[in-house]
């Protein structure tokens, strides 16, 4: 009897913590709204949106499974060659470039997860950095094909699906945008949410104990990375067909660095962290940037060592945490 | 090509300096300092400043450079780093990177974002055969200067107390401080030596790496390469793999230029993946 | 009822506040986007203060208009060059588009210019087919080519035969490259070894060995800005100057903002280019006086004389139409403008809208302390030779 109760609330619970919650919903209205509200600000709700899904695919990797990589941008770049590629050389349709973009990263992501699964962090941490640097390499030394420094450019977009026009039209970019990040959004929660996003966590927590009770640790890992890498090769694509230019700032470290701080900024291990990251990096840095650009380094370096501090995982909000608990606390003095 | 040789070495020598500080303290603490190229720039830009603006000799910069650098790390390790010991990799990550920012903005900001030469010294400058092959007097001294300091450390490390309480720490922490051995104080100094080695490596460096805010950032891949690539059970695993990539680097791009810069890369790679606990460490990854 | 009335005020006045933009008809903006942070935050800086210098010493008021300045950083992002114009255009209402400090920031807005018939005018960006790419471009700054050829000319008059090139592997090194080995060649001269050496190379010393062994008259070297002092330095250390080895190379190797901290290293360096601080007009010694006493010191360079230009043919062409913000009213105003420019007298191209100047060949000599490029010789109405090759 106790034994059929414990495996409902197991169930139960599993189901609700795969629910969505009101506010969700009311984001993802809000976002919607925004291609309507907002129009003078499209084009940087088209670039947070682009930085969002390619942080939502960092943190599958650093959330979830808890694999630490300072060389994402390799994918994202790689996805935005292939799809600027593939357009000037095939055909210009937006989603089949996406889709192209998402294979081709996606089997980069395949191959080269096999020189992340050993190690320690640290070994982790370089492998996918000398991932990133190679890949930035030959992206540069190839330049009769991807245009090395100077960039790739002549880049056609045709309207998506054959009737939906993008091309200089910064509503309904953003709109296209939206719809793919909402979509991906979507799935990677099921991903999260599913015994194979549990095993993640269960080997992001104690790989020994996972492997011990018959997760196939090595086989996940990869299946991950690759997903990973075929999610940001997606944002790479998105971000090569709002703006007609592809250039090495889409492979090189300091885009890299910067996904990763978003990610950090916003929180890791619960999907909406990317998006907040992103949202606060990009206002932060447009209206910091405004006033004095050199001080925009160094106050991203001081909110950086303060989350560190203060945070554990949910970035910004652990300060509110740590605040609120602490006046809970005193209030509770008589 | 002999002179080659020599380059490499007198390279890697070099990286060693700056990169030992970041072996010891990952090996001792397991602490991801990114930062460590910080120490580095700060040592150069003391030198820099001491001998462009005050006049005082080159040699006598050195010193200051290294006593500065490791009193900066002294402070910041009691205030700061401490904290983050017993944290994951990642917050140390994003805690290092923080800092390496505020402290790249600060230097744009007082010194300016211009590449910065200290003034050498007249006989420090240009170079003289030996046999034949051509000996450049300032890689002269970065490999004099760099094999002292390496004869210094394994003295240090194996013949005083304190060296012996260090490699007792990094073996086993927990022991360690059960022998007696104050851990903390081990790796306070440690952490301040490193650093110091770190800001004497960037002054000696200045010549040759050239200083500018950026510098952290650009060369980081280099230390973190020689560390993990020499693995962080001992001086001699960086050491060899400093003299290993610096050789190898060097060569790579002397004989095939066009794909000099992938050598460095896909050696730590190769590595990485062969033996992710580095080339020279002995036993298991911790 | 004196609620209402009050109400009534407040409504008016806030009608009246909100209603300000009847001003705006009489403002033109500018827009300056600049790299102010990332790797080339030291061109950024020198545009932007030659702007801001032009400005001050011209006032704000043309044709009965008021001029504003908006600088906006891009951090050397194409995606954010793109933005950003778009939001200056849509948002601010900007009447020019200016700056773009490299090629893929130039390219990734051409499409806007064309699009909102905005004037854009390149300031920095070389690369000579950046102008092709729309018919609202219109360049002040150089293009690779012009001081690659006139070195290769120079090189070929002065009993130069063998050279070797060294060139950072990248788009506008390979550029530089292909344009010098082609002149050298045409003129008679023979290219023995072009070396390639990865952007990321702290260490000059493999590639200089291979120089030494292949024992060339001369060493033509492209780099971007700040490494070309690395190189000079280790030049010099290997004894490569001894061995009668000429160090030759367009002027971004001795970019004068950094020259004096090269040390007598550089000193005899030859290099073509369009600007030196040093340039013996008077209207120079005056903009150095001034940029300098503006700049805390800091010495204008040859990315500042394209600012300064920019700024002026802008004014100009707002003269000449009268205060007019018609983009093609403007274009036309700017094409086969000529004027005297601290650099020497330059004047743009109305068939390409790319810019004519003269090209200087200069030594670094030490004056009074310092190091300066010493202009010795001159090679006027220098076009693109990109384009100029094409017809």
């Amino acid at each position: 009897m106790n034994t059929v109760n414990t495996v409902q609330q197991a169930v139960a619970a599993l189901k609700q913590k795969r629910a969505w919650h009101w506010l969700e919903y009311l984001f993802w209205l809000g976002a919607a709204a925004s291609v309507f509200l907002l129009p003078s600000q499209h084009a940087l709700l088209t670039q947070i949106a682009i930085w969002s899904l390619f942080a939502i695919s960092l943190d599958l990797l650093l959330g979830y499974a808890g694999i630490v990589s300072l060389g994402h941008a390799a994918y994202f770049g790689f996805g935005a060659y292939v799809a600027a590629l593939f357009a000037i050389n095939f055909y210009g349709e937006p989603v089949t470039g996406l889709l192209v973009a998402g294979i081709a990263a996606g089997l980069l992501g395949l191959v080269t997860s096999l020189l992340v699964l050993r190690g320690t962090d640290l070994t982790r941490l370089m492998v996918t950095l000398g991932i990133a640097l190679v890949m930035y390499e030959i992206a540069n030394q190839m330049s009769w094909l991807t245009g090395g420094a100077d960039g790739l450019t002549g880049m056609p977009v045709n309207p998506v699906l054959g009737f939906f026009p993008i091309y200089f039209m910064a509503a309904n970019a953003y709109a296209y945008v939206l719809v793919v990040c909402f979509v991906l959004f979507f799935v990677a929660k099921r991903i999260v949410h599913s015994p194979f996003g549990y095993s993640l966590r269960a080997i992001k927590g104690n790989p020994l104990r996972a492997s011990s009770i018959g997760i196939p640790n090595n086989r996940r890992l990869i299946a991950v990375y690759t997903i990973a890498a075929a999610y940001a090769g997606i944002a790479g694509a998105l971000l090569a067909q709002t703006t007609p230019v592809v250039s090495l700032t889409y492979i090189d470290f300091q885009r890299s660095a910067d996904v990763l701080l978003m990610l950090i900024i916003g929180g890791t291990g619960y999907l909406y962290g990317g998006i907040i990251g992103s949202a606060l990096f990009l206002v932060a840095q447009k209206f910091i940037g405004n006033v004095t650009p050199q001080y925009w380094e160094f106050w991203i370096g001081f909110a950086l060592v303060v989350i560190a501090l203060f945070a554990r995982d949910r970035g910004v909000f652990s300060i509110y945490e740590r605040i609120s608990g602490a006046l809970r606390s005193r209030k509770a003095k008589p | 090509m002999l002179t080659i040789l020599f380059d490499g070495i007198a390279y890697g020598m070099l990286l060693f300096v700056i990169a030992c500080g970041l072996a010891v303290t990952l090996g001792l603490m397991n602490f991801v300092n990114l930062a460590h190229g910080a120490f580095a720039m700060l040592g150069g830009y003391c030198a820099y400043v001491l001998v462009n603006f005050y006049g005082v000799p080159f040699f006598a910069s050195l010193p200051v450079a290294f006593m500065f650098a490791a009193m900066i790390g002294l402070v910041a390790e009691r205030t700061l780093y401490v904290h983050f010991y017993s944290r994951s990799h990642l917050e140390q990550v994003m805690f290092t990177i923080g800092l390496v920012f505020m402290v790249s903005a600060l230097v744009d900001y007082f010194l300016g974002s211009q590449q910065r030469f200290i003034n050498l010294p007249g006989y420090l400058q240009g170079r003289f055969d030996f046999f034949g092959v051509g000996i450049g007097k300032y890689r002269l001294l970065i490999i004099l200067v760099c094999a002292l300091i390496v004869i210094v450390l394994q003295l240090i490390l194996g013949y005083t107390r304190f060296g012996s309480r260090l490699r007792a720490a990094v073996d086993d922490q927990r022991v360690a401080r059960g022998l007696g051995i104050n851990v903390n104080w081990v790796f306070a100094l440690t952490f301040a030596v490193g650093c110091g080695l770190a800001g004497l490596g960037g002054a000696l460096g200045a010549e040759i790496l050239s200083l500018e805010p950026h510098f952290p950032l650009k060369f980081m891949i280099y230390f973190l390469i020689v560390v993990s690539v020499g693995g962080t059970s001992s001086i001699t695993g960086p050491f060899l793999a400093s003299i290993l990539l610096g050789i190898g680097d060097v060569a790579g791009k002397y004989y095939a230029p066009r794909y000099g810069g992938f050598v460095i890369y896909t050696i730590m790679i190769v590595v990485l993946v062969l033996r992710p606990q580095g080339l020279f460490a002995r036993g298991t990854a911790k | 009822m004196l609620r209402r009335s009050v109400l009534a005020a407040l409504a008016a006045t806030a009608l009246a506040v909100g209603t300000v933009p009847a001003a705006a008809q009489e403002t033109v903006k500018i827009g300056l986007i600049i790299p102010l942070t990332g790797p080339f935050t030291t061109t950024g800086k020198q545009l932007e203060a030659a702007a801001r210098l032009y400005m001050q010493q011209n006032g704000t008021t043309i044709a009965g208009k008021k001029i504003e300045l908006i600088v906006r950083d891009d951090a050397g992002r194409a995606e954010n060059t793109a933005r950003i114009a778009g939001e200056l255009i849509a948002n601010d209402k900007v009447s020019f588009l200016a700056g773009f400090g490299l090629t893929p920031l130039a390219m990734a807005t051409a499409p806007i210019a064309t699009n909102s018939k905005v004037p854009m005018v390149v300031m920095m960006a070389g690369t000579s087919i950046i102008t092709e790419r729309s018919p609202y471009i219109v360049r002040t700054s150089f293009t690779l080519g012009q001081s690659a050829v006139i070195i290769a000319d120079w090189a070929a008059q002065n009993k130069i035969k063998k050279v070797v090139t060294l060139v950072t592997d990248y788009a506008p090194g390979h550029d530089a490259e292909k344009s010098f080995v082609d002149q050298f060649k045409s003129k008679g001269g023979e290219t023995v070894e072009s070396i390639r050496v990865p952007v990321q190379n702290p260490d000059f010393a493999p590639f200089l060995q291979r120089v030494l062994d292949a024992k060339p008259d001369a060493l033509y070297v492209f780099t971007p800005s700040g490494v070309g002092s690395i190189l000079m330095k280790q030049f010099v250390e290997r004894g490569l100057d001894k061995s009668g080895i000429r160090l030759i190379g367009p002027g971004d190797i001795t970019d004068d903002d950094i020259l004096n901290g090269f040390g007598d290293a550089a000193i005899g360096v030859v290099t073509a280019h369009n600007y030196s601080t040093d340039h013996p007009s008077a209207k120079n010694k005056e903009y150095v006086a001034a940029f300098k006493k503006a700049n805390a010191g800091m010495r204008p360079n040859f990315a500042s004389v394209g600012g300064y230009d920019g700024i002026h043919l802008i004014y100009e062409a707002l003269k000449k139409t009268g205060g007019k913000t018609d983009g093609d009213a403007l274009l036309t105003a700017m094409k086969g403008f000529k004027w005297e420019s601290p650099r020497g007298p330059i004047s743009i191209d109305p068939e390409t809208r790319d810019i004519i100047q003269t090209i200087y060949i200069r030594k670094v000599e030490k004056k009074n302390g310092e190091l300066y490029n010493v202009e010795f010789a001159s090679f006027p109405d220098v076009k693109d030779p990109v384009k100029a090759q094409k017809k």
